[in-house]
């Protein structure tokens, strides 16, 4: 009976393929940090509300603390530390480095991956609670930014630096 | 969390069979809520049925000009549909309204309505709460209440249902479609959350087993605009103290259609019919709009602590068909 609670689970993270059998209890976030050492996204709250197990999952922004990895078998997992490449680092993280977007750091690999998605988000003309016209391409202003980073916090409240970054990485 | 077996359903008909003959599973999509739940103890199954993977993602525009959203379509991709944001305005403002970028794209239609009526006892299990065990008391009598009912509690029961989407949704006459054993069945949204009375325990009518398919919503009204209006402690990602999500047809400055749902402020979405009853007919402006919210109004019972969201609801309604007169939408 004890074997129904576990399965066998694949994913594709940061480009490598792992394996792995887990508790059916496994949050994705665990699976990265506890059972493949992939310690790029933050447990913060635990609970969606803090952003900072933020990832691309499949190519979107997630929060990976109240997903079930098991229902995430075959997904493609892109961490903060899988963003650039080897000689470079990704231009939304360089960005966070020359605003200084952050303070202690905690909350940063969620807030670069949370921004990389959200830029895409608006390439793609998605609008945000505050974009005036729903049927219009926003721009992506401050209120923009600071109401589509609003699931990431930062108890260091590096928020203008954040946004200094993200409007420099938009460019 | 207890341990938990898991099956991801091949199909609808796979997912319902699995569903009848265990009575102790639960049915996954995006898992914000459910999977927030099982982790605070407040949820435990035995049996995790997952429907994320089904093939209800599409967003139809059918040929009567009504729109079938699929129960696995991301709030986020709803927002951003075009139909959506050029003919349902209240609705793309709901979702947008609504929890966080990150929650929006894991979040999805079905489990949106599904998401449990709730308040901070509700989910602390360290707490006494009617809706998680029927008969143990309620602790909100005399607690924290900024969050719960103004409209429609019982003396078992005064949390809020949270959604954002579901108000809009409940304005628009939308039809929540479901399938059990039986078949496909129809819903209206209007009918399908509940008031707590004294069964607290429940949330909504859909019987035990049945899976949300699609959720309906007729074509808008020739003329209409809408919105939607949050109210909220903090300017994002916060649930709403009130919201207004309201559809007007004017014709020479009098009202031919009115429709309007408040969040934020019962254990459903609260359809207004005596507001709507109140404005047709007449002509459109602050006077009108002030005497019909009093007249939705005048039902509320606010409890110790949360009398503002009276007055607040009430100017937030004016506000909001104010600005649909000036064409915010």
């Amino acid at each position: 009976m004890e074997s129904a609670h576990f399965t066998q689970v694949t994913v594709h993270v940061d480009g490598e393929t792992r394996q792995v059998e887990i508790d059916n209890r496994t949050t994705l976030l665990d699976l990265l940090r506890e059972h493949l050492g992939v310690t790029a996204p933050k447990k913060g709250c635990d609970h969606g509300q803090c952003g900072s197990c933020t990832v691309l999952l499949d190519g979107r922004r997630a929060t990976t603390c109240l997903s079930l990895a098991v229902a995430h078998d075959q997904a493609e997992i892109v961490t903060a530390a899988g963003l650039g490449d080897q000689t470079s680092l990704h231009p939304v993280a360089q960005a966070f480095l020359d605003h200084d977007g952050f303070q202690c750091g905690y909350c940063t690999p969620g807030q670069i991956c949370s921004a990389v998605g959200m830029l895409d988000e608006v390439k793609s003309g998605a609008p945000s609670h505050v974009t005036e016209h729903l049927e219009k391409s926003p721009d992506l202003d401050d209120d923009e930014i600071r109401e589509r980073m609003s699931g990431n916090l930062c108890r260091c409240a590096a928020y203008p630096n954040i946004v200094a970054a993200i409007h420099e990485a938009a460019r | 969390m207890n341990p938990f077996a898991y099956h991801r359903a091949t199909s609808v008909q796979d997912a319902v069979t699995t569903v009848a003959e265990r009575p102790d599973a639960v049915y996954l999509a995006g898992g914000t809520n459910l999977v927030d739940h099982m982790k605070l103890g407040v949820a435990e199954t035995a049996l995790v049925v997952d429907v994320g993977h089904l093939p209800l993602y599409d967003i139809d525009h059918l040929d009567d000009g009504s729109l079938r959203i699929g129960a696995d379509v991301r709030n986020a991709d709803l927002a951003a549909h075009p139909i959506v944001r050029s003919r349902y305005p209240v609705l793309a403002r709901a979702l947008l309204a609504g929890a966080s970028g990150q929650l929006r794209n894991l979040a999805t239609t079905a489990g949106n309505l599904l998401q449990r009526t709730r308040c901070v006892y509700f989910q602390d299990v360290t707490t006494p709460c009617n809706k998680r065990s029927p008969g143990q008391g309620c602790s909100a009598i005399g607690g924290y209440v900024r969050y719960h009912a103004i409209l429609g509690a019982s003396p078992h029961c005064m949390a809020t249902h949270p959604s954002d989407m579901a108000v809009a949704m409940t304005a628009l006459d939308a039809q929540v479609v479901y399938v059990d054993v039986d078949g496909e069945h129809r819903l209206p949204l209007t009918d399908f959350h509940r008031l707590p009375g004294e069964e607290p325990h429940r949330d909504t009518n859909l019987p035990a087993g049945a899976l949300i398919t699609a959720v309906e919503i007729p074509a808008p009204l020739d003329g209409a605009h809408s919105t939607y209006r949050k109210v909220r402690d903090r300017n994002s990602y916060a649930f709403a103290l009130t919201s207004v999500a309201a559809e007007l047809v004017t014709e020479d400055g009098t009202i031919n259609s009115a429709r309007i749902a408040l969040g934020g402020v019962a254990h459903k979405p609260w359809r207004a019919h005596r507001a709507e009853h109140a404005l047709l007919g007449q002509p459109a402006g602050e006077d009108t709009f002030t005497a019909a919210a009093d007249h939705e109004l005048a039902q509320a019972e606010p409890l110790e602590g949360n009398e503002f969201k009276v007055e607040l609801t009430r100017r937030t309604l004016v506000a909001t068909l104010l600005g649909l007169m000036e064409g915010h939408q």
